[in-house]
């Protein structure tokens, strides 16, 4: 190791370690990348069998400006909804997304529509960031998970989060004291989803069930 | 630190990183992951085991090179070795556990600025045969999971109740949140810490008499 080692050197010993490197990286993707979107679609999976009670299979959807249709495995374009079909293959409702600013930060929540009820049937946070204790409650507290077993979504009225114990209309979710500002993050994206997904969900299937 | 690079492998290699040195109770290194990720004893475990593995393969690849690499460019080179491992494990737990994955966030990510591993590829890996190189941060890596370890244990068992995920304490117990959220990180490492310094000044103090 000489104090004065030539700029060719200090180069290739720079140049010959990245390309190490690399090659090192390019075989630990190439071993997990199978896993991990296994893994990925795994969890969507579950996601989508737990706020659609009654799936068991799952299709994927891609909702544009031209219509619905269905999109395949291995397909180029990436679906951005999902329907959940139960024992007999019949379509059970659609799992769509949602998300709004919460306490700490966006909170990611994929909500089962039934499109026959036109209501909400189940919801499952996907990301959060709230207080533990507090905010994550919104999570696990059974009392306000039960407010999307069926909870209006008709758009008669945009979904609201009001005080606990204070709700009278079917679209209303009964908030959780203490987590006052979670759960109307929720109410919040499921209001700003509802609006922009079913309507136009409603008239691809008017057009083509 | 006095290491010339020509001592024999003795036990000292391996137990300097558990006890004397030990990267967080002793040098107090690597605090930010230390505070940031022991909410949970398994998130503490992935964090370390993470960690080990990098300090091991790139103390390996640091010594191995270091007559290669010329004095001008080495930090540059310590850290595309780092960051090579350190992608290598984030690839890894991301196909072991999406879960782990996203409770452990950015923090996989930010080993490669963790000052414990630079600074054993400075002041240890880059003087020594590999395979001292190795041992020792084998030593460091398990010293530095020993010490997330103590903390999210006692945070996940004060904080959550539960240990590993399991029931631990009985129903009727309250869970303190705090110890879950951040400021609960400095109670518990502050406690820890007040320990080992008590330990060690009584040991010290033994010696003079």
């Amino acid at each position: 190791m000489s104090a004065s080692a030539s700029s060719f050197k200090l180069v290739s010993t720079l140049g010959g370690i990245a390309i190490f490197s690399g090659i090192l990286l390019a075989l630990t993707y190439e071993i997990t990348e199978p896993l991990i979107a296994q893994n990925e679609s795994e969890a969507l999976e579950a996601a989508v069998f737990e706020v659609l009670p009654g799936a068991v299979e799952r299709e994927n959807y891609l909702l544009d400006d031209q219509g619905l249709r269905k999109v395949d495995a291995g397909s180029l374009e990436s679906p951005n909804l999902y329907a959940g079909l139960n024992e007999e293959g019949e379509r059970v409702g659609f799992a769509l997304p949602g998300e709004a600013r919460g306490y700490a930060d966006v909170v990611r929540v994929l909500y089962g529509y039934d499109p026959v009820r036109k209501q909400i049937v189940g919801l499952q946070v996907l990301s959060s960031n709230e207080t533990p204790g507090l905010g994550d409650r919104i999570e696990k507290d059974v009392a306000f998970r039960e407010n999307f077993t069926a909870l209006d979504a008709s758009l008669v009225h945009p979904i609201e989060t009001v005080k606990h114990g204070e709700k009278t209309e079917p679209w209303q979710i009964d908030g959780i004291s203490g987590a006052t500002v979670s759960s109307k993050a929720i109410g919040k994206a499921l209001s700003e989803s509802t609006e922009a997904w079913i309507p136009p969900l409603t008239t691809a299937l008017e057009e083509r069930p | 630190m006095s290491v010339k690079g020509n001592e024999p492998l003795t036990m000292e290699t391996f137990t300097q990183g558990l006890w004397k040195d030990n990267p967080v109770f002793v040098m107090l290194l690597g605090l930010c992951p230390t505070l940031a990720v022991t909410n949970s004893a398994i998130n503490a475990l992935a964090m370390g085991l993470a960690t080990t593995f990098v300090l091991i393969c790139s103390g390996f690849l640091v010594s191995l090179l270091r007559k290669v690499i010329p004095k001008q460019v080495r930090i540059a080179s310590y850290i595309i070795i780092i960051a090579t491992f350190v992608t290598m494990a984030d690839y890894g737990i991301k196909a072991i556990s999406l879960d782990l994955y996203k409770a452990l966030g950015a923090f996989i990510q930010l080993i490669v600025v963790n000052c414990i591993i630079l600074g054993r590829a400075e002041a240890y890996a880059s003087k020594q045969k590999p395979l001292k190189a190795m041992i020792n941060g084998a030593g460091m890596g398990l010293g530095f999971t020993i010490a997330l370890l103590s903390l999210g244990v006692v945070r996940e068992i004060l904080g959550s109740g539960t240990l590993f995920g399991m029931h631990l304490m009985p129903e009727r117990f309250q869970t303190w949140s705090v110890f879950v959220l951040p400021p609960g990180g400095f109670f518990v490492l502050a406690g820890w810490l007040m320990l080992f310094s008590w330990w060690r000044e009584r040991k010290a103090q033994k010696e003079v008499i």
